[in-house]
């Protein structure tokens, strides 16, 4: 699993992919950071973080969509699958690397925290509450683009794939104002994301919230492994 | 210890592998051969544990391959047909992650990770090249990387497919040699659908073909189980005519043709002996007392490309037969005295 966590770490770090992720990131969330902390003259970052959750979707993709799809173009995964590793310690490992990028992506709300500190100390349990969500959103975004990219061949694909699932679970609760049966808009608005995500921009850590995540986060994984286990036999 | 029981491979409706079964000893090299789509990487692959087999077991030093994989993993070292190169990687980066992959540090006598990398790329030849990346190595370096990759952590067995494949002759021969030596100390499983080099390399062969296993022998044995009309070839200076007729006289000679210039082939009948020596004394007598000079006779040896050709050329068993297993075990006729040319 290190092995691979390092490998992918490197890939990211020697590539564009890695820069070009860390610096739209970086200038969005700098964006808004000036649009509505700064110029609003406020210590709330939750404009920052409802903003950048929309924008993580799109960006999530680029690191996911080459991580399993490329090892299969280029056959490099027959090195991996033939190695005495198992799917979990592969699949964690390329997670780990993917999540570990996104941190240091989000980690940059910390600089905007401690800048807005240098003017007044805003809310830490609103900032930290913010911060926890957007890194919850982030690794299942993760899980879900690591799965996309494990059924096909084509980073396109992957990418849009992943991106078509994000946007599909992100705004589902859209859906409900056209869904007359009670029990289905119900199921639709527990499977959104930003519903579940909305406590956490409120400050409040909701135990709920916490095991959507992170169980969302854990299914793709799981079907990632299976899926992977699934393609030996066929 | 490779053993291979009852194979079967199916993808959708078709059958890629049909109960294949063979086994093979510590240090011995092995060729696997058959035409493209006989299903040699698909054997190769379940071998190292990439796809697994609809039926059947693979036993690998012991350790069944679906069982216990991760045991049965460290023994296997594998070159794909498509050696799994990360190409965006320097050749030293590229092997040491594999070195942790197949965590080849951990394991008992464990040199440092430089010290045995820098081994193994001496072994392989590719020493100097450390920082180079992968990307920009000529097709014969990049297979020498990947023929690196599957040494790390020193499997015993090597199992590679089509080690040779779109490379250039002078680089052809010199990952042969690499083989060949590679194959002194360890156990090797290659494939290919050249003959010629299985034969430079292994001393067994193993004939696939349509998914099943044809012919499993040595060279000789191979060549010697389908030489089931005994023939002799001559070389005799004399008159065409004569020779010709007194060739006939001779009770065990059923058939004459001349080939070309002093050249003669002759079919000796089906005696109940399997030796011929009467019937080639008889030749050399019945040659001496019609004045004929006998320059030499021998036995006409099979080549292995006719072995293949003719092992190969059955027809495609028609979808849902149980096809037969009748060639399979063709090898085993022994084949005695088989090399003794007899020049006079």
């Amino acid at each position: 699993m290190t092995a691979i966590y390092k490998r992918e770490m490197r890939s990211y770090l020697t590539s564009p992919v890695g820069y070009v992720f860390l610096a739209v990131f970086y200038a969005i969330s700098g964006y808004y950071f000036f649009a509505t902390s700064l110029v609003g003259n406020t210590t709330d970052m939750s404009y920052v973080f409802s903003n950048l959750f929309s924008i993580v979707i799109f960006l999530v993709p680029m690191l996911t969509m080459r991580l399993f799809s490329e090892e299969r173009r280029q056959k490099t995964e027959q090195a991996l699958f033939t190695a005495p590793v198992r799917f979990t310690g592969i699949v964690m490992g390329k997670f780990l690397a993917c999540l570990t990028m996104y941190l240091m992506g989000m980690g940059i709300t910390l600089v905007y925290f401690l800048v807005l500190c240098a003017f007044r100390i805003p809310d830490a349990a609103v900032f930290f509450g913010n911060f926890l969500g957007l890194g919850l959103l982030g690794a299942a975004l993760c899980a879900i683009g690591i799965f996309i990219s494990s059924l096909t061949e084509s980073q396109v694909i992957a990418a849009v794939g992943s991106l078509a699932i994000g946007l599909l679970l992100l705004f589902s609760n859209s859906f409900t104002p056209v869904v007359s049966n009670q029990l289905v808009s119900k199921l639709i608005l527990n499977c959104s994301f930003y519903e579940h995500y909305l406590d956490f921009t409120r400050g409040l850590l909701n135990l709920a919230d916490l095991t959507f995540f992170v169980s969302m986060t854990g299914l793709f994984l799981f079907l990632t492994v299976r899926h992977l286990e699934r393609r030996r036999i066929s | 210890m490779l053993e291979v029981r009852n194979l079967s491979k199916h993808y959708g409706s078709k059958q890629a592998l049909n109960q294949v079964s063979f086994s093979i000893g510590r240090g011995e090299a092995v060729g696997f051969l058959g035409m493209n789509g006989a299903g040699k990487s698909t054997t190769m692959n379940i071998l190292t544990g990439y796809l697994s087999a609809s039926d059947g077991d693979v036993l690998i030093d012991g350790v069944d391959i679906l069982t216990d994989p991760l045991r049965a993993k460290t023994k296997i070292g594998y070159l794909p047909e498509q050696p799994p190169l990360y190409r965006d990687m320097t050749v030293q980066e590229y092997l040491s992650f594999v070195y942790d992959l197949k965590k080849a540090g951990k394991k008992a006598q464990a040199r440092p990770r430089k010290e045995y990398l820098k081994g193994i790329m001496e072994l392989t030849g590719i020493a100097g090249m450390e920082n180079r990346i992968i990307r920009n190595l000529s097709k014969g370096y990049q297979q020498r990387v990947g023929l690196a990759q599957a040494l790390v952590g020193d499997p015993e067995i090597l199992i590679l497919d089509e080690p040779t494949v779109g490379l250039d002759p002078a680089q052809i021969i010199e990952i042969r040699q690499l083989i060949r030596q590679l194959a002194q100390s360890r156990t090797v499983l290659l494939s290919s659908h050249i003959l010629s080099e299985v034969q430079a390399v292994c001393g067994r062969i193993i004939i696939l073909h349509q998914g099943r296993l044809v012919a499993d022998g040595t060279t000789e044995e191979l060549a010697g189980s389908l030489s089931d009309s005994r023939q002799i070839e001559l070389e005799v200076e004399g008159d065409r005519r004569t020779i010709q007729e007194n060739l006939k006289k001779i009770p065990q000679i059923v058939e004459v043709s001349h080939e070309e210039g002093n050249l003669w082939t002759v079919w000796l009948r089906d005696a109940q002996d399997s030796t011929d020596t009467a019937a080639r004394r008889a030749i050399f007598r019945t040659m001496a007392q019609a004045g004929c000079v006998l320059l030499s006779m021998g036995r006409r040896r099979v080549s292995l490309e006719e072995v293949f050709l003719k092992l190969t050329s059955q027809p495609e068993p028609t979808d849902g037969d149980e096809p037969s297993r009748a060639e399979q075990d063709s090898h085993e006729k022994e084949e005695e005295g088989q090399n003794d040319d007899g020049n006079l």
